[in-house]
């Protein structure tokens, strides 16, 4: 049997396929968060109810805001209205909502792994583009729209043709401070933004194997930034020693089920991908993207890139027309590109390892007199682990705002947004123009190279600041 | 879902690769329900200057291409987001089709319960179909979906790739829940089967 993870998992949730080449694929988990009031009005319009409500989750993240746990204190209407939309419709219907306030409530994305829900082997899915990140458990998870957010609610159930797969090989060891976000973004700046469309990837090598599996997790997040249908991660020792005593992860017997279910899911050695990539992870630096999509993403050695050098006239007309939003110069060193803020959060990186490393850098520093930084944790139950290991109170010494969690200001839903013109540090996951509130300059990277940008105030080389060398 | 066969229609150029769906619609606009006309909200931000007026440039800011029902982009069109609303917002604008050399995976889910066709061509004829369509603006494409080609401005054929099953469900407009709702003796069947495995 040469299958691959994925050939695996699709085989097992098939139920049944049609002679043109769709198959209904059976759901074991769905997500949901605030965002997706329109697919209960879908049901509801046609007086239907969700068919498997006890395979169904759900927490606000996007309009809830990150300086209260009060609904009643949400500001703008809609937002509220959102966030009190996704508790009358999961009571209405039965489902469980980590609401806010409670040890479960947080980024979706953050929430699933936390609760042992995000497990090896099912099938996931949410209607939020970066679904992606279960699949670092093992598991094929993947984003969807409203309209199909509707027809999972109703009938449990997605109609897919079947994706092709790509592997991602990293071998090597990774340097000190490169975490999973620096070796992400070397990915997608080596197969661009669309690399990935229409495949499922798996990374695999020795330097993914090494990784945490908080690494994996942001690894996987930014699966659908190289264009991936879903990414993710054989699971291994790492992924069941996460996994124990989660709060819905299996217990007693059921684990040891579990266990034998689990260790044979990984691709088998002779596999057949339909693409293969690799790259050698000794050699990737921290990584600091400078344009508008995550593909433009450079060393903290690396300058600003030169658009007369471009491959051809539409990459030249591109990087000019990036250049000019972000108001960058060709030639400038990114270490000398000043910032005006600093996010430190987002389904990508706001996981306890994340907070950890970003505390590392602030611990006994302080963040420069010019720029604004702030730290959102993923979820509740983050937010509770840094306070116990007294990581808010290193932020706040060195002068981070340490908020409530949510999605913040990875897209601003709930109204956390930069001001237009202003360069923003950010741990999230997209740099698109606009995407932090309008103007808004986004430059993607780890936690500690940001917190490293906020304490000197511009982008730096994480193992310099730590080494008093910068 | 709103039928689609055949269309006619002037067809708008975006030639700019990996557009991605938060340009399409700002994230601020997301809370609205699907009731609500999103066509105010399309490109909201791209199409305006720094000032809040509308940016001259913008092509879908222009008389030619004001009635487009066509948008002709860049690859990896309507990438990132998830959000249906980038879907509504062009649909609500009048848009029923786009062609580009390829998609966000998401988008084009969405586009296809939507009534919203996407087309793949490849790079060097989506690029020659710009170039007509910016040498004479307000230039028309006809597509075919039961034929499965776009004729461009200039004459010339071009068959394109579609899902069968997406293909039949766009032409009759159907909904793909009561579609579903047919094959309930298959769902109970993998339910008994697969039982309460991985509930939680």
């Amino acid at each position: 049997m040469s299958e691959t993870m994925f050939e695996k998992i699709w085989q097992k949730h098939r139920v049944l396929d049609r002679d043109d080449g769709q198959t209904l694929l059976y759901v074991d988990t769905h997500l949901l968060h605030d965002g997706g009031a329109t697919a209960f009005d879908f049901i509801r319009n046609r007086g239907l109810k969700p068919r498997a409500p006890e395979r169904i989750f759900a927490t606000p993240d996007h309009y809830v805001s990150t300086s209260t746990r009060k609904v009643e204190e949400i500001e703008d209407p809609r937002h509220r209205e959102m966030v009190e939309k996704l508790d009358r419709n999961t009571r209405e219907f039965g489902i469980k909502q980590f609401g806010l306030g409670t040890e479960g409530q947080g980024i979706v994305h953050v929430m699933g792994p936390e609760q042992g829900l995000s497990q090896p082997g099912i099938l996931l899915v949410c209607g939020d583009s970066h679904t992606s990140t279960h699949g670092a458990v093992g598991a094929l998870a993947f984003g969807i729209g409203s309209t199909e957010v509707a027809h999972v609610l109703a009938t449990q159930t997605l109609w897919q043709r079947k994706p092709k797969t790509m592997r991602i090989r990293v071998d090597g060891t990774l340097s000190d401070q490169v975490t999973g976000k620096d070796v992400i973004l070397a990915i997608i700046a080596k197969i661009g933004a669309a690399g990935g469309t229409g495949h499922v990837l798996e990374y695999t090598g020795s330097a993914i194997r090494g990784l945490s599996m908080e690494g994996r997790l942001t690894l996987c997040n930014m699966s659908i930034e190289g264009g991936g249908r879903a990414g993710m991660v054989a699971p291994d020792d790492t992924t069941f020693q996460y996994l124990a005593g989660r709060p819905h992860a299996p217990k007693g017997a059921a684990w040891d089920t579990a266990l034998d279910r689990w260790r044979a899911l990984p691709s088998a050695d002779d596999a057949v991908f339909d693409a293969e990539v690799s790259l050698d992870g000794s050699a990737i630096q921290p990584m600091v993207t400078w344009g508008n999509s995550p593909e433009d993403a450079l060393p903290i050695d690396g300058r600003i890139p030169d658009p007369s050098k471009a491959v051809d006239a539409e990459r030249r007309e591109q990087m000019a027309r990036m250049l000019v939003y972000m108001g960058l110069e060709a030639g400038t060193p990114l270490s000398e590109v000043a910032v005006d803020r600093v996010f430190i959060g987002s389904c990508t990186n706001s996981r306890i390892e994340d907070m950890r490393a970003a505390a590392a850098v602030a611990k006994g520093r302080k963040v420069a007199g010019s720029v604004r930084a702030w730290v959102v944790p993923g979820s509740e139950g983050v937010k509770r682990q840094a306070e116990a290991e007294g990581l808010h109170d290193i932020f706040r010494a060195a002068g981070f705002e340490w908020r409530q969690p949510g999605c913040s200001m990875c897209l601003g839903t709930n109204g956390d947004i930069a001001q237009p013109g202003e360069r923003v540090a950010s741990t999230s996951n997209r740099n698109f123009m606009g995407r932090q509130g309008p103007g808004a300059r986004t430059h993607l990277l780890s936690p500690a190279m940001a917190a490293a940008a906020a304490i000197t105030g511009h982008f730096t080389d994480v193992r310099r600041l730590l080494a008093g060398e910068a | 879902m709103e039928a689609f066969r055949t269309l006619d229609a002037v067809a708008v150029p975006l030639p700019r690769p990996n557009i991605d769906t938060d340009q399409i619609i700002p994230a601020r606009f997301l809370s609205r329900p699907r009731e609500v006309d999103h066509a105010g909200f399309l490109f909201h931000d791209a199409r305006r200057l720094p000032d809040g007026e509308q940016d001259p440039e913008f092509a879908l800011n222009t008389e030619a291409w004001r009635n487009a029902r066509i948008v002709v982009a860049g690859k990896n069109f309507a990438c990132g987001s998830s959000r249906e609303a980038a879907v509504w917002a062009l649909f609500d604008a009048g848009f029923r089709c786009a062609i580009a050399p390829s998609f966000g995976d998401i988008f084009s889910n969405n586009g296809m319960k939507n009534g919203l066709l996407p087309v793949v061509l490849p790079a060097d004829v989506v690029e020659a179909i710009i170039a007509q369509v910016e040498a004479d603006p307000g230039a028309r494409i006809q597509v075919d979906l039961p034929a499965q080609t776009v004729t461009a401005p200039d004459g010339s054929v071009h068959g394109f790739e579609v899902d069968p099953f997406a293909k039949h469900c766009m032409l009759e407009g159907l909904d793909e829940i009561g579609l579903t709702q047919s094959y309930e003796e298959e769902i109970a069947a993998f339910e008994r089967r697969f039982g309460r495995e991985n509930v939680r």
